[in-house]
């Protein structure tokens, strides 16, 4: 890998080193890698129960019919299912992002004003935090529809599915950033103050780049949970990868098609820890590059 | 050397004076604060401060470490609210109920002990943001200006460069500039020297020199008692919370009068700081 043209002895050293030393560390990390999957390999193959195993969960016949589907068999594609999961976490992504930010920032506020708004959220994350999801999702899936208002109750199962993930993650997200503004110095705030910078501006070009850094692994994690717990909205019956599974097995009594899903939700979830990662090297490339205009 | 203009100058163009409802009334101060009373919690910092500082004049604050110089600079900024007593700028009190303390903080420039400066920026925009973000100046003009100051303080070449890159002079400067432009009519440094090494020192104190030859009006909390002698109009200096004593530097480090200030003046020398 050649980088940008190094300008400070650490980076350039470090560099030089990963070079010296990188053909060495990939042979090593390969035959290491194909030793480890060689193991649990054998331990699956050689297990006494592994031929009824192989039949139940990883029959190709099987995973492959449940990915494309079949409805007039009775069975949905797991693979076509997993939009609505895309779609929801989607959804839910960006609504949690934008409701955490108001939570945290109202109760990293210090004005009197806002005292009340701190209460209602502090309550909120306490009470959201605590509650398991799938009771939040139970209870909006089948509360809301029970009100019978025009509008509140008339939305589908995906819907309110993603009313509740926003409600118990932003709760989770909320606390991520506060843990980011924090980290913080206050004397960055009273730097930007000092030179009459308003409040939100302060926030907006101060402080929020700077916690940012610090935010988006934690985020991650939570949006990688984010991306799994769609699968919980199913119990409102809404046709999801996992519900899609959950169909398939019911009707064809094979399991395959949880490996399926299990598969595609990992197809899922790698390449956004990958694409964080390199939005991580890429932060630090900046920061070390310096005279980068 | 010390003689450089002292006291309210009429025919001097006022470097910064642009805020067009703030006029300077004639032989008005530039800041005059009155019985300024300042707690944090049961700990009374500074029990009725009397100052009043002529523009284009340059008032060293010396005192022990505690003695409250840094609360009295974040007082007159804003960044700390006061419990009783008043603060004019150029005849206008800033701590009444109504003002807008962000159009303060812009005609009031301060630069702390440790640099502050915004480490995800380059030296350009750490320069350019409040021009722009807080004034609403074009971004081009605010970096044309940013570059001109950044130029006269031998500072261009470091324009695209992240703070972290800088040594702590260069820092130290780069956040004087920052706070140059804004334009501000009073500028206020907080032991800008002290966290950096002895080498480093003299570059910063002749910026500082340079802006008080240019008439900027300035408030100086420090622990270099040879620059406060060779640059200060007027030293104050801070304890109890009050100014036990003040007087032109010649005056105060050779004769003071008060018990006090003869006790911290002998301290400072026999640890052979003046
Ligand atoms: N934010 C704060 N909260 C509580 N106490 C504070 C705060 N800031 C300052 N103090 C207290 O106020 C007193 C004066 O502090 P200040 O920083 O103004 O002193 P100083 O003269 O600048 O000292 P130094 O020379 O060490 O910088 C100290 O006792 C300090 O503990
Ligand atoms: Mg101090």
């Amino acid at each position: 890998m050649v980088g940008p043209p190094q300008t400070s002895f650490g980076p350039a050293r470090r560099g030089s080193r990963l070079l010296r030393s990188g053909r060495g560390a990939v042979a090593v990390s390969t035959a290491s890698t194909i030793v480890v999957l060689g193991a649990i390999a054998a331990l699956f193959l050689l297990a006494p129960g592994s031929a009824a195993v192989r039949h139940t969960f990883f029959n190709p016949a099987d995973m492959w019919k449940s990915l494309i589907g079949n409805p007039r068999q009775g069975y949905y594609s797991v693979g076509e299912a997993l939009w609505l999961n895309i779609r929801m976490f989607l959804a839910a992504e960006v609504l949690i992002l934008i409701v955490a930010l108001f939570i945290a920032v109202i109760r990293q506020s210090d004005s009197p004003v806002m005292f009340p708004l701190r209460i209602v959220s502090t309550v909120y994350v306490d009470v959201f935090r605590g509650v398991p999801l799938i009771l939040v999702i139970l209870a909006i899936g089948f509360g809301a529809p029970a009100l019978n208002l025009s509008f509140v109750s008339t939305q589908s199962a995906a819907v309110y599915g993603v009313a509740a993930l926003v409600l118990s993650y932003s709760a989770y997200v909320s606390e991520v950033y506060r843990a980011g503004l924090n980290s913080v110095h206050q004397s960055q705030v009273a730097a930007a103050r000092s030179l009459g910078l308003s409040h939100p501006a302060a926030l907006r070009y101060v402080i929020l780049p700077q916690a940012v850094r610090n935010i988006i692994p934690p985020l991650l994690n939570d949006f990688i949970s984010l991306q799994k717990d769609t699968a919980l909205v199913g119990v409102l019956g809404a046709i999801e990868a996992n519900k899609a599974a959950e169909i398939f097995s019911d009707t064809v009594f094979n399991y395959s098609s949880y490996v399926v899903a299990a598969i595609l939700f990992l197809i899922l979830t790698i390449p956004l820890a990958r694409f964080t990662d390199y939005l991580i090297a890429r932060d630090r490339r900046r920061r070390l590059a310096g005279a980068v205009a | 050397m010390t003689d450089s203009p002292a006291g309210p100058d009429p025919a001097a163009p006022d470097p910064a004076g642009r805020d067009p409802a703030n006029p300077d009334p004639a032989g008005a101060g530039a800041v005059a604060i009155e019985g300024l009373r300042k707690s944090f919690g049961a700990n009374l910092v500074l029990d009725g401060i009397d100052l009043s500082v002529a523009s284009h004049e340059v008032i060293c604050l010396i005192g022990a470490s505690g003695s409250g110089k840094s609360t009295l600079l974040r007082c007159i900024n804003l960044l700390e609210s006061i419990d009783a007593g008043r603060i004019l700028l150029w005849g206008q009190d800033i701590t009444q109920p109504g003002i807008d303390q962000n159009r303060v903080r812009r005609s009031v420039g301060i630069v702390f002990q440790a640099f502050n400066l915004f480490p995800h920026m380059t030296v350009l925009r750490n320069v350019t943001l409040a021009p722009v973000k807080a004034l609403g100046a074009s971004r081009r003009e605010a970096e044309d200006e940013a570059r001109a100051l950044l130029d006269r303080f031998g500072l261009l070449e470091k324009q695209a460069d992240y703070p972290d890159r800088l040594s702590g002079g260069q820092q130290q400067r780069v956040a004087i500039v920052r706070a140059l432009a804004m334009r501000p009519r009073l500028m206020l440094l907080d032991e800008v020297t002290s966290a950096l090494d002895p080498e480093l020192v003299a570059e910063v104190l002749d910026v500082i020199r340079e802006l008080a030859g240019s008439g900027m009006t300035m408030l100086i909390a420090t622990h270099e008692m040879s620059f406060a002698r060779d640059i200060a109009n007027r030293v104050c200096f801070l304890s109890g919370g009050r100014i036990v004593e003040q007087g032109p530097p010649a005056e105060l480090f050779t004769s003071p009068r008060d018990e006090r200030t003869q006790r911290f003046l002998r301290r400072i020398t026999d640890a052979g700081r003046l």
